[in-house]
């Protein structure tokens, strides 16, 4: 407490501190939030100065619209900005776990005790995952491979995060990023040394400290010079969270020689069949390459009632490479309104964009990509290849591609199709024995086979049967 | 095995089978014939149970039961093949994956364990040599980008691997060059037996040179207007239909 006290007591104007339960934060977002968050996370000076400035950049601008994506814009005043990382309620068996989720659960093949702790069931010490995780960091560690939460490395390793933090994406990048900046409490930190290939996938699963997925989540990640890292985001279980609002930022730095493969899998909560409920995923992902470094986004997206988000390269330093590999299944009434950035900068540099769009239901998902060749890019190379599938007529699909070329030499390639699962593939599958949901499966796997080749063995795996699972019940 | 009764099956308010007639018993070859158009694809969609056609009148029963009600994949489960005029392209879904599908859910249809990796892959490539197709195929998305001929080797290949009771070749002779096409008839022979049985759709006799029918029937404007044993199919090679339709209409 006197740390907060001491933090807060300046300026001191409303006098609320006195009242709050010094767990969580009184509904709200104003300066005296922001320090109340800083104090409780025991920060630096500089990174209170940082949020409060991401702050006033943020109270100017105003939230965006989209024209293929309707919400009932969340507000900011109503939500709780800061609560302590709480134990979830522990239960006694998975019996007490709602019987729609667990079978879902057993749909993607989880195991009993993966089940076990995604929903807070006690797990019998058999599989002991705390002493997987050790050995895990004993590990990383003796590489010299930083990989904890954010919190910790703005205390632990504040010269690193200083030096980084918001030089991807600036704190008044968009509005959700400067909310964001002004307010993130959770999400990792990562620094792979100079010349050092990590040796297994990071995963925020193993974090420690990791407490269920937060509200504003930052991800900093930096591959020093000749480093190789591959990270994976997320997981296919079904995450329920009672916040809303989701406005995560990840920065991503790969320094000269360095490459960085992203992977995420996100299925979020998408609000029930008429579309209530459900997670509002607003996420800016942005990665920057120096020379001979390569960024690549893998993306399987399926969940949330709405998602917003552009996982983009800046291709600073001359042959750099960047890749978008997207799958995004919106189902239902979820709204989608995903792609990529490729900003071409340095000479010689070269992006791939594979964006596989899957909508059924009412859904809509929108495609929209930039790529922007600099006038210093001389010899830029794109290639972007957007396609959509649709599953029935009440759903949209929307392809946005916008090209700014500003060097002659660039060659950009773009192509786009739309289809729908033909009645005619479906006979055939039907006729050698494939019943129509598997059937669907089968097709759709086929469809984003080149995106979910990109992602991690096991991950992808995981990811079909996510797939399959989405589109349950969305033909015939 | 099969035995259609006065079938009649109209699609989008055209009448197309006008009532058909048909019984294939185990062990036999039938061969259907008849002028493009005349309705043999439809009636193999229909007995597959392609659920676009509506039929107002008439029954099909299979292995001694009623499949009316039955959707295409139970009476795939029940030993039903229908090779395709016109196999159907599926972006990205390898050979192997698809066989592998396949084989699964028919044999889950049949209240079987889903059949060993090992056991499987070595069936394909049996049957893949048997039919001198190259090993590459399995790897590849199935049907896109196969030569006319390539496709029609896949079906029979796929037959060779579900072993059907009862296989619909619906024109799988078109497209295969000659060596091909004795390749492939060879594998059909193969595969006969008492216990099964094979309707070939074809508008030649050279394939019927290889697969000797046990009955020859020509459809005809959605009926079986002619049966007759194999010198009948050799008949219509020398005089083509005419003669048929003066017949019916005299
Ligand atoms: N949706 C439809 N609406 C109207 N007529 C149709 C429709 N689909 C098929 N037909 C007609 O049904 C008839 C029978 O077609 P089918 O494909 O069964 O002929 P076929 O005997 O297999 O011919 P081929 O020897 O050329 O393969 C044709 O005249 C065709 O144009
Ligand atoms: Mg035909």
């Amino acid at each position: 407490m006197d740390i907060l006290e001491k933090v807060t007591n300046s300026d001191y104007k409303y006098g609320f501190y006195t009242k709050i339960d010094s767990d969580k934060a009184p509904k709200g977002l104003n300066e005296d939030i922001i320090r109340f968050i800083s104090a409780k996370k025991e920060e630096p000076e500089w990174m209170l100065e940082w949020r409060l400035d991401a702050f006033r950049q943020w109270q100017k601008m105003e939230e965006p619209n989209w024209a293929h994506v309707k919400y009932q814009k969340p507000d900011y005043q109503d939500i709780s900005y800061y609560s302590a990382p709480k134990k979830k309620k522990s239960l006694d068996s998975l019996d007490e776990v709602d019987p729609e989720l667990l079978k879902t659960f057993e749909k993607l093949g989880i195991s009993l005790d993966e089940q076990k702790r995604l929903t807070g069931v006690a797990v019998d010490v058999v599989v002991d995952s705390v002493s997987v995780k050790t050995t895990f960091r004993e590990k990383l560690a003796e590489m010299g491979i930083i990989f904890c939460a954010i919190s910790d490395a703005v205390k632990e390793y504040p010269e690193l995060v200083k030096k980084y933090i918001g030089t991807v994406v600036p704190k008044g990048d968009n509005f959700f990023a400067a909310l964001n900046s002004a307010v993130f409490t959770d999400g990792s930190f990562c620094y792979i040394p100079k010349g050092v290939k990590c040796p297994m996938e990071l995963s925020t699963y193993f974090r420690i400290n990791e407490a269920g997925t937060g509200q504003f989540e930052r991800t900093l990640l930096i591959a020093d010079e000749g480093s190789y890292v591959s990270y994976l985001e997320g997981c296919t279980a079904p995450m329920r969270d009672e916040n809303q609002l989701h406005a995560a930022v990840v920065e991503l730095v790969a320094l000269d020689d360095a490459e960085i493969k992203y992977s995420t899998v996100q299925n979020w909560y998408p609000g029930n069949k008429e579309g209530k409920g459900g997670v509002f995923n607003f996420v800016t992902k942005r990665g920057i390459c120096e020379r001979n470094a390569k960024i690549s986004w893998t993306q399987v997206e399926t969940g949330s009632a709405v998602t917003w988000k552009y996982p983009s390269c800046i291709l600073k330093g001359d042959n750099s490479i960047g890749e978008f590999y997207s799958v995004a299944v919106t189902n239902n009434y979820q709204q989608a309104d995903t792609g990529t950035k490729m900003i071409h900068l340095g000479r010689n540099t070269k992006s791939t964009i594979i964006s596989k769009g899957i909508c059924a239901g009412n859904s809509e998902g929108s495609y929209r990509g930039l790529v922007k060749i600099g006038p210093r890019a001389q010899n830029a190379r794109n290639f972007s290849e957007c396609d959509s599938l649709l599953m029935g007529n009440a759903c949209g699909s929307h392809t946005f591609p916008y090209i700014e070329i500003k060097n002659k030499s660039a060659k950009v390639e773009h192509e786009a199709t739309t289809s729908k699962i033909g009645e005619d593939q479906l006979f055939y599958c039907n006729q050698r024995g494939i019943p129509t949901e598997e059937a669907i499966a089968l097709i759709v796997n086929g469809y984003c086979k080149d995106v979910l080749n990109q992602l991690p063995m096991e991950f992808a795996v995981e990811a079909q049967k996510l797939l399959e699972v989405s589109l349950e019940g969305s033909v015939g | 095995m099969l035995k259609i009764k006065n079938l009649h099956a109209s699609i989008d308010g055209t009448d197309i089978l006008k009532g058909i007639d048909l019984e294939v018993k185990p062990g036999e070859v039938h061969a259907i014939m008849g002028p493009n158009g005349s309705g043999k694809s439809t009636l193999s969609a229909v007995i597959a149970g392609r659920e676009d056609y509506e039929i107002s009148q008439g029954s099909i029963e299979f292995v001694g039961e009623d499949i009316m009600d039955l959707s295409p994949e139970e009476r795939a489960h029940m030993g039903l093949f229908l090779s395709f005029q016109y196999p159907v392209e599926i972006p990205g879904v390898s050979v192997t994956n698809f066989l592998k599908t396949a084989i699964n859910e028919s044999r889950k249809g049949r209240g079987l364990e889903a059949m060993p990796a090992k056991d499987m892959l070595k069936a394909m490539r049996e049957k893949m040599a048997m039919l001198e197709m190259d090993k590459s195929f399995m790897s590849r998305s199935i049907n896109e980008g196969f030569s006319g001929g390539e496709k029609k080797r896949n079906e029979i290949f796929q037959m060779a691997m579900l072993e059907p009771k009862l296989a619909i070749l619906d024109e799988t002779d078109s497209g295969l060059d000659i060596d091909a096409l004795r390749i492939v008839a060879n594998g059909v022979n193969k595969l006969r037996s008492k216990d099964n049985a094979i309707v070939v759709i074809t508008h030649y006799q050279r394939l019927l040179d290889h697969i000797i029918p046990d009955k020859v029937h020509v459809l005809f404007n959605g009926k079986i207007v002619k049966s007759g044993d194999k010198s009948l199919a050799l008949e219509l090679e020398s005089k083509g239909y005419d003669w048929i339709k003066e017949e019916i209409t005299a």
